[in-house]
């Protein structure tokens, strides 16, 4: 079929650490095409090359046009549509671009709900569609009938329910620029069989108008003044900086600054890579299992410079005892963020990066040298150690992934133990090289994330390598999505901390639940991963002890056309340290095994 | 909504450590406010306001909905409790729904507040009269009369509805329907 076209080339994708990929794409066609066909049109016009999906009847239609239209369409066929959730919230963290995930109706739009949540908590941009029965239907409770809008409506960021053919391209429009936009988000569009059957001329709409919808930028002047003064006059000032500060693009401008007037920054789990670890500034990441000299800092400094960050009950713990001294400056792009848990004395409403920038000119060099030293002296009072003897751990496995990659990786993890073992030890350097499930915790989110990770790094001609780490109990969630990264050739590196536990439950059932370890020896029920490795056309190798775990770390890198996956078996009574536990006062951090008779 | 209002727990600690005055109870004053929201005229809009209050574990008094002379725009009036800070987030985050227009809080601004009810009631000979008294005196309408029952039709400010129907009270109401509040705010005068 010939097309009577427009073309029009896209604009280079968002800010700063984004990795954009212009396209050229048809943007209309004078004939009437299926709506299935429209919504592919859109998606090419739209600039997105890789769809993560799973076919079913509701969008069987689709299917069919995708391999008429253009047999070349980048589309992966996922094994289980959370785990396609998860690969386009890998894809998007990686390359700062829209994740996309099609689906069918009923069970295929209730099977990536975990992944919507995911990426509402953590502010991803992904945009999912979701097959519907036709609309004479909806209500009849018609076979694989879910009221796919209304189920995720308090996990999205906006949702769609598409009635006519003609607001399809609209639509699709619309939900790329609300997901992307301001605090990304998840938008769910929910396509009926009847409205993809029905045919209309395509017109991909040029600009979005939504009334309702703006977008901060630019911080108010008066406040970015005032900030200004109160970081001047400030003695012992911190920034504190969120995952905000990389999905605007600000670590640069963040690094200048903080360099410049040498204060010390301390970014959450989702700020790492922000601002560079190895830099005396860093004082790595705060918070309940941040480090004692980060938290130590928080609670003695005087002011705060929040960057895109929420002040989350993980960073905080007991609200009323968190940094008592400190007057707070808020930038942040949610409104709904400021003054919600701590209240923010001069609150700036725009794009970190934005604001920074009006910040620059304003800030001079300072001397902190006396609060420097002050923190130097928490950090020589308790350390990030753990033991090295015949054991393998963790710890010492992500301290030799760290060494073999130097930092210059995109690593994602999984949920638990290894999750925080990998924010204490792998000392990240750059923004979108640390991806992982923060705001929900889902257990599974790691392999999949990786997959879409490894997709985003691949189309835009990156060679960094794609670490996932992983515990045992939560590979295990989504393994399923091996072969899938196999049949594309990823050559992602999977190290299972295999403790052979539900590390982090049973680390709080020893220090909070007297030992009794219910239901969390993973020992019966593992699957041998070096197998299982095998039967997904993966490379699988274990490593027992530490030379092993070196070994085996060399020989994944050598292997460049597959996942590999590297068992690493460790020792299974290592915790996590330092801790804050759940709802007690920062200050109160237990640095080593001993608790408090009060947690007991 | 000014911003040294809204102090949570941890600010008014720092504050009372610091020696500086706090506002006696205004931080902390859980106060009625209505709340108006114009927001597009969808089920799905309408819901997505309704559920995030669910949602995020705020409460709703009343809350009204209807068209206004833009059909493809609704006005919603929301009346809801809270304190400063609860109230601030309120606004925040319905500002924050894309499907809302505007958002506006009323309270401490001066408005005009009306609530419309029905209320039907049984009389005997004895009370009829009594019960009609009462009715003139609120100037209320009698829209509907049977041998035994009056519906009596009301309007004006929460309070008075309230009133209304406590006098009545000691009869026999049947049945009461309240239409739940809807607001504006007063125009200014030219200079
Ligand atoms: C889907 C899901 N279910 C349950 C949990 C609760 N949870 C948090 S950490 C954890 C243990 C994870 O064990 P594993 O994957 O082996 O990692 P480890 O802690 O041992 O490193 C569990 C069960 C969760 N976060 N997500």
């Amino acid at each position: 079929m010939r097309y009577d076209t427009h073309t029009k080339v896209h604009p280079v994708g968002p800010a700063g650490d984004a990795l954009p990929t212009p396209s050229t794409e048809i943007v209309a066609t004078r004939q009437r095409v299926s709506g299935a066909e429209v919504f592919l049109r859109s998606l090419q016009a739209e600039g997105v090359t890789v769809v993560f999906g799973h076919p079913g009847g509701a969008v069987i239609k689709v299917y069919d046009e995708m391999a008429r239209i253009d047999p070349d369409f980048l589309h992966v066929l996922v094994r289980h549509e959370q785990g396609g959730t998860h690969a386009a919230e890998g894809y998007a963290k990686a390359t700062g671009k829209v994740g996309t995930v099609l689906v069918t109706s009923g069970p295929g739009a209730t099977n990536t709900v975990t992944g919507i949540a995911d990426a509402y908590m953590d502010s991803v941009p992904i945009v999912v569609f979701t097959g519907q029965v036709p609309t004479g239907l909806i209500g009849n409770d018609a076979f694989q009938e879910c009221d796919a809008v209304g189920v995720t409506r308090s996990i999205t960021k906006h949702s769609y329910l598409v009635r006519d053919v003609n607001d399809l391209a609209r639509t699709v429009k619309e939900a790329y620029h609300i997901a992307r936009t301001g605090r990304p988000g998840p938008v769910l569009v929910d396509l009926p069989k009847d409205v993809l059957l029905d045919t209309a001329p395509f017109r991909y709409p040029e600009s979005v108008s939504i009334r309702g919808y703006s977008v901060p930028r630019m911080g108010r002047p008066d406040k970015v003044a005032r900030a200004a003064r109160m970081i001047a006059e400030s003695k012992r000032p911190v920034f504190y900086v969120g995952g905000g500060a990389i999905n605007s693009g600000a670590s640069e401008k963040l690094r200048e600054i903080a360099q410049r007037a040498r204060i010390p920054v301390t970014t959450t789990l989702h700020g790492l890579g922000a601002f560079p670890e190895d830099d005396p500034l860093s004082l790595r990441m705060l918070g309940m299992h941040g480090t004692w000299w980060a938290n130590q800092a928080i609670q003695h400094c005087d002011t705060i410079i929040a960057v895109g960050a929420r002040f989350d009950d993980r960073v905080t713990g007991k609200l009323d005892s968190w940094a008592p001294h400190a007057s707070v400056i808020h930038i942040e792009i949610d409104q709904s963020c400021i003054s919600k848990n701590v209240f923010a004395d001069c609150a700036i409403l725009g794009d970190a990066k934005a604001v920074l920038e009006q910040l620059d000119p304003l800030i001079q060099r300072k001397d902190t040298d006396a609060w420097l030293a002050e923190i130097d002296a928490w950090r020589q009072e308790c350390p990030l150690i753990y033991d090295v003897d015949e054991k393998l751990r963790a710890q010492y496995v992500i301290e030799c992934l760290r060494n073999k990659t130097g930092g210059d990786a995109v690593v994602l993890t999984d949920v638990g133990q290894h999750q925080m073992w990998t924010a204490q030890y792998f000392r990240f350097l750059h923004p979108r090289t640390h991806i992982t499930s923060g705001g929900l915790g889902t257990m599974g989110f790691g392999m999949p994330a990786s997959m879409g990770a490894a997709f985003g790094l691949r189309e835009a001609g990156s060679d960094r390598p794609v670490v996932c780490i992983s515990g045992d109990g939560g590979f295990v969630m989504n393994a399923q999505e091996l072969s899938v990264a196999a049949a594309h050739k990823l050559p992602i590196k999977i190290a299972v901390i295999n403790n052979r536990f539900l590390g982090m439950v049973r680390q709080w059932q020893e220090l909070f639940h007297a030992e009794r370890y219910s239901h969390t020896d993973l020992s019966d029920t593992n699957p041998d991963f070096v197998r299982l490795a095998e039967a997904c056309n993966c490379v699988g190798l274990r490593a027992t002890n530490n030379e092993e775990a070196v070994n085996i770390i060399d020989e994944a890198w050598k292997v460049d056309d597959r996942p590999v996956v590297m068992d690493f078996q460790v020792a299974k009574e290592e915790m996590v340290f330092p801790m804050v536990p759940a709802g007690a006062a920062t200050g109160d951090m237990i640095t080593k095994r001993i608790v408090p008779n009060s947690f007991v | 909504m000014s911003e040294a209002l809204i102090l949570t727990p941890q600010q008014i600690k720092r504050k009372k450590a610091a020696g500086e005055p706090i506002e006696p109870g205004e931080d902390e004053l859980i106060r009625q406010h209505t709340i108006t929201v114009l927001v597009e005229n969808s089920i799905g809009s309408l819901i997505r306001v309704i559920n995030m209050f669910a949602a995020r574990g705020f409460n709703i008094e009343s809350i009204t909905v209807g068209p206004t002379d833009d059909l493809t725009v609704s006005r919603m009036h929301i009346v809801t409790t809270g304190n400063q800070r609860i109230i601030a987030q309120i606004l925040r985050q319905l500002s924050r729904l894309v499907d809302t227009i505007e958002v506006e809080d009323l309270t401490g601004i001066n408005f005009v507040e009306r609530e419309l009810c029905l209320v039907k009631v049984q009389y005997t000979p004895q009370s009829r009269a009594e019960i009609m008294d009462v009715n003139t005196v609120f100037r209320g309408k009698v829209v509907d009369i049977t041998p035994n029952a009056f519906t009596f039709e009301l309007t004006g400010p929460t309070p008075k509805i309230d009133a209304f129907i406590n006098m009545m009270r000691p009869h026999q109401i049947m049945e009461v329907a309240r239409s739940g509040r809807v607001a504006m705010q007063r125009n200014h005068f030219p200079d």
